[in-house]
């Protein structure tokens, strides 16, 4: 009877307090809230100020995120969504509220009124200058050598993308001719960045398709700096990860001071060691040491969300049918 | 008094009529060319192959609607008549109660029925452990406990040695004797018949002809016995 | 009654699922590279069923007439390389097999060419290192089912070994080799990390992979309905085909006595004792290479692998249990009377896209329920689902053999109900229910599934723990918690197949 008492108590309890402390739910990919990601850390942040509670909820990737919140349709819970690059927003713009500007350190004008940044990096080719000592120069380059790279598919994942934009960006018109130099170079494709960086890792190429902050995370986290990323002198791609707030966000004055939060210095030098990217605004104590030895490319490529969208299918076929040779 | 009432059986092409009867207490074999269908008679008294026309009836009583396990017969069949995954006793067990759960009366009875047959402390093993002969008697001390009127064999003994076999015939006499029980036992062998059946039922041409007195039979064999005696 | 309502339910799962797809759907089109797909996919799909097959034949053959030390952990060891995660197999692969492998090197001192992992070769390659356990496994349970006394007879007669093949072991081949050639077939129909992985480009595109491609980047959820049912149409009519090409064995009953059996001497045993080795070899390696990789880093893991592996351990648990009532249930009416629609509907989940199932279970369900509350239930349900027709398949032979040996004696008995399944049914089957058990329980914690899309704040399982070290650059953390993975897998199907030896043993 009593436990019985105590426990109506409890619960009465803990409805209230649920109660009267707001939530705000994060739509997020799952890695963001990894014990080791920027979730617990920006949410430990953001609580201390808001007198919330945030609460994750995960898909896989950027891609996966966007399409649960599809199919989720107007039955969405999510308040803000993290994790999106300019590959997707232009599908995703319908479902978001338009969001106050945020001032960045870009290297690119940023003007999506739908969307903040959060952190950014190039795509690059990493490789191990313990055993490759000189590196090709751009793309062409490593096209014409013997050298072996593993790449990502561009139908599932975002580096993979990133590299089919990257080539299309840099040769436009000539980007299938390309493709057909690279084919022999390409040991294989695999399904995710993770099982091309594990097997670049593991010795079956020279190559892997990454980010040119790779190589910080071997430098700070395990004090190696035998991995470098190469400079290409067409430029390097871009990838801009961005959140917002959904047009069906019962929170919407929370989900503005979220994404602010996400803009401070606290939450962006919390994302540059942990997600492995550049900040979108440089925090006022600057980068960890070791970011100052990464390669900076000489020109920042990027398509614009709408031309990223129109371009993806034709550029996806152009791909396959030069590879499939 | 187990009734086949204008019985038909029918398997493919296969076809077998019978129309007759076996009183309570009866000690009847079933004899017959090979392919004649003396299994297929059994099987359908047993419950195994519903008749094409007529009924079984025991003691009047349609057995179409019971299940086979709920008819008023034990069955022993040409082998696999023990599971070889339980122990002799739990074999016996199955036969007073097909749930296992035995009363400490029951746990009796399975071990006075295993002294019964000469099987005595032999309840632990499997039956791989035993011989074809010991397997026999624990199929029939299984029939001992179940008790019912009609005990049915199709040939269990076809494989023993001739005087293993006539031991089994003894055991088999008693066990019926025991429950008062009808044997209803298919053969191949005419010395069996002679020596334990005082009818005879002869299965030829698609005609399980009805039962006989067994010497008059062998004095004076129709033609389709004559034949397959090769007399 | 229940097996009825058991298929039909698959069968709504599954189709149901696909068909929420369509409802959703606002195009209804096919490209030229998803038919491309296909056409790989089969291609890879029918190499890999037949190379399998034909490499277990062999072995199965010789495993089961030679003795020796550590025949038993061998065959359980079997079971090993299918219940590892496809991931982390492949790497394990790649390791053994890649460009800096030990093979490549044997190759380099011998100044052999290389020979690449990647390509058409590497995805057979990796589908019969995943299959051909199984295939041996499923063929292991077939000879064992050939009654002893029949081998006696043949060696009483003085049949040679080439005989006995003819007259006891084709026969049970023939019983079973459709079905097994069938079940690779549908395993590697729905594969799609090692098809991506080791395939070197767009050329090996699988139909699951441009499922993946419709449903996540282009959110085209007619395209992966109908690229789901063109996969469904190629399960049903391969089940169909297999079911026509099978025949029933008809050996009898055994005295279920166990005896060793002379095997035959000279080359044959040099040819068995070879090919037993080059087995061992080509499945321990890669598995050695995760062990390795795995093991530095297991001091180090983050805490969170702990509440990951108990929420898998709980899940594959839960599924096991759920997936062998089902599959007994099936099993057992398929034994007592053929049904080619239940047989279809057990093999159905085989061939069902997972990212399909999930994503249409997802549209069922989010009107009535917030989809984070179910996440684990779903995964529960998807895993049992989707293990099925392994269990199916594994019990459907020993199922019918118990109907065929001792279907009258029970009756005769009036042995019925629990009894019957406590007395008869669970004994004559410990052996695969055990088996299967174990594999559907392994299968499961291995499997990443849909709880993707389901995910809420419940916390990762153990596979997908794995996934976000990798894409955290922790590979050695990653390779550490994916041996935690495989151990704990391992140890679940090892528990499962012992139980059910012990109880088939006493």
């Amino acid at each position: 009877m009593k436990t019985t008492l105590l426990a109506a108590g409890l619960a009465t309890f803990a409805t209230t307090a649920l109660a009267d402390t707001p939530v705000l739910h994060v739509l997020t990919y799952d890695s963001f809230t990894a014990e080791w990601g920027p979730g617990p850390i920006l949410k430990a942040g953001f609580e201390a100020t808001c007198g919330c509670e945030v609460q994750f909820t995960t898909a896989g990737d950027g891609a996966a995120v966007l399409a649960r919140l599809k199919l989720d349709g107007d039955k969405s819970d999510a308040d803000v969504v993290v994790g999106l690059d300019t590959n997707l927003t232009a599908a995703a713009a319908p479902l978001f509220a338009d969001v106050a500007p945020q001032p960045n350190t870009l290297p690119v004008p940023f003007a999506d009124p739908k969307f903040v940044p959060f952190d950014w990096g190039y795509f690059a080719f990493v490789y191990d200058n313990t055993k490759l000592t000189t590196p090709p120069t751009s793309i062409a380059d490593l096209a014409a050598s013997n050298l072996k790279i593993i790449i990502e598919d561009p139908r599932s994942s975002t580096p993979g993308l990133g590299l089919l934009l990257w080539v299309k960006a840099a040769y436009g018109d000539g980007a299938a001719k390309l493709w057909s130099d690279l084919a022999d170079n390409i040991v294989t494709v695999t399904p995710g960045w993770s099982e091309a960086y594990g097997m670049f890792l593991g010795g079956e190429a020279d190559m892997v398709l990454s980010y040119t902050t790779s190589p910080a995370y071997h430098l700070i986290a395990e004090s190696d700096a035998s991995k470098s990323a190469a400079a290409f002198s067409e430029g390097h791609y871009m990838q801009i990860e961005v959140a917002g707030k959904t047009l069906t966000s019962k929170q919407p004055e929370l989900a503005d001071a979220f994404l602010a939060y996400l803009g401070s210095d606290a939450a962006q030098s919390a994302l540059i060691t942990t997600n492995w990217m550049y900040p979108a605004k440089t925090p006022a104590e600057g980068l960890p040491q070791g970011f100052e030895t990464l390669i900076q490319p000489a020109k920042s490529l990027l398509f614009t969300a709408t031309e990223a969208q129109e371009i993806r299918a034709a550029a996806i076929e152009e791909w396959q049918t030069a590879l499939s040779k | 008094m187990l009734t086949l009432e204008a019985l038909h059986l029918s398997q493919g092409s296969f076809d077998l009529r019978a129309d007759w009867s076996v009183q309570a207490g009866a000690r009847v074999a079933v004899i017959g060319p090979s392919g004649a269908g003396k299994s297929t008679l059994l099987m359908a008294i047993a419950g195994f192959l519903p008749p094409a026309r007529g009924r079984i009836l025991w003691q009047g009583r349609d057995l179409a609607a019971l299940a086979v396990g709920d008819r008023p017969m034990s069955v022993l069949f040409q082998d696999q008549n023990l599971f070889p995954h339980l122990t002799i006793a739990q074999n016996l067990g199955l036969g007073l109660s097909p749930q296992l759960r035995l009363t400490p009366a029951q746990r009796d009875a399975v071990e006075a029925a295993l002294q019964r047959v000469g099987l005595a402390g032999m309840g632990a093993r499997k039956p791989a452990q035993l011989s074809g002969g010991q397997q026999g008697r624990a199929a029939l001390a299984r029939a001992l406990l179940r008790a019912r009127p009609l005990l049915v064999l199709d040939e269990p003994f076809a494989a023993l040695g001739p005087a293993l076999k006539s031991e089994m015939l003894d055991l088999l006499d008693e066990v019926a004797s025991a429950t008062g029980a009808a044997v209803l036992m298919v053969t191949h062998d005419p010395a069996d018949a002679q020596r334990f059946a005082g009818q005879t039922v002869l299965v030829a041409e698609g005609v399980a002809q009805p039962p006989c007195e067994t010497a008059a039979l062998f004095a004076n064999p129709p033609p389709a016995l004559a034949a397959y005696l090769g007399t | 009654m229940l097996p009825k309502a058991l298929g039909l339910g698959i069968a709504a799962l599954i189709l149901g699922s696909a068909a929420m797809l369509g409802l959703r759907a606002e195009s209804w089109a096919l490209r030229p590279a998803d038919w491309a797909a296909v056409r790989f996919t089969l291609l890879q799909a029918a190499l890999s069923a037949v190379l399998s097959l034909g490499l277990a034949v062999p072995l199965a053959r010789a495993l089961f007439r030679r003795r020796f030390v550590g025949r038993g952990a061998l065959i359980r060891l079997l079971a090993a390389p299918f219940v590892l995660p496809v991931v982390v197999a492949v790497l394990g692969i790649v390791t053994v097999f890649g460009r800096a492998g030990p093979i490549n090197a044997v190759l380099e001192t011998f100044h052999l060419p290389a020979v690449s992992i990647f390509g058409l070769q590497g995805v057979v390659l990796a589908n019969v290192f995943f299959n051909l356990p199984l295939a041996t496994r499923m063929l292991l349970h077939g000879w064992q089912a050939i009654p002893v006394e029949r081998f006696r007879l043949a060696a009483s007669l003085g049949m040679p070994p080439s005989a006995q093949l003819r007259h006891l072991e084709l026969p049970m081949l023939r019983a079973q080799a459709p079905a097994i050639a069938l079940v690779i077939f549908l395993i590697c129909l729905a594969s799609f990390a090692i098809a991506l992985t080791l395939g070197g480009g767009p050329r090996a595109s699988t139909i699951e992979l441009a499922i993946y491609q419709a449903l996540r980047f282009e959110f085209d959820l007619g395209r992966a309905a109908l690229l789901a049912l063109v996969q469904l149409l190629i399960c049903a009519a391969g089940t169909l085909l297999a079911s026509r090409l099978t025949l029933p064995p008809s050996f009898g009953a055994g005295l279920g006595r166990s005896l060793d059996l002379p095997a035959p001497h000279g080359w044959r045993r040099r040819g068995d004792a070879l090919l037993i080795l080059m087995v061992v070899l080509f499945l321990a390696l890669p598995l050695l290479a995760v062990a390795a990789k795995g093991l530095p880093g297991l001091l180090a893991l983050p805490s969170g692998v702990w509440p990951a592996a108990l929420r898998s351990v709980s899940v594959a648990l839960a599924s096991a249990l759920l997936v062998v009532l089902a599959a007994l249930v099936l099993a057992l009416a398929q034994a007592r009377r053929a049904s080619g629609w239940l047989e279809l509907a057990a093999m159905l989940p085989l061939a069902a896209s997972s990212l399909v199932l999930g994503t249409g279970l997802f549209l069922m369900l989010r009107p009535f329920v917030a989809p984070q509350a179910l996440a684990l239930p779903v995964t529960m349900l998807v895993n049992a689902t989707l293990t099925l027709p392994y269990l199916y398949r594994l019990l459907l032979p020993e199922a019918r053999a118990l109907h065929s040996d001792y279907d009258r004696l029970a009756s005769s008995l009036g042995l019925r109900g629990m009894a019957r399944l406590r007395y008869l049914t669970l004994p004559r089957l410990a052996r695969p229910l055990g088996y299967g058990a174990g594999l559907a329980a392994a299968l499961s914690m291995g499997d990443l599934g849909v709880i993707a899309l389901f995910a809420g704040n419940s916390g990762a399982t153990l596979p997908l723990f794995v996934q976000q070290l990798m894409g955290a650059y922790r590979m050695d953390q990653a390779a550490a918690a994916a041996l935690v993975l495989v151990g704990i897998s391992y140890a679940l199907f090892w528990v499962f197949d012992r139980i059910g030896h012990h109880y088939a043993d006493t």
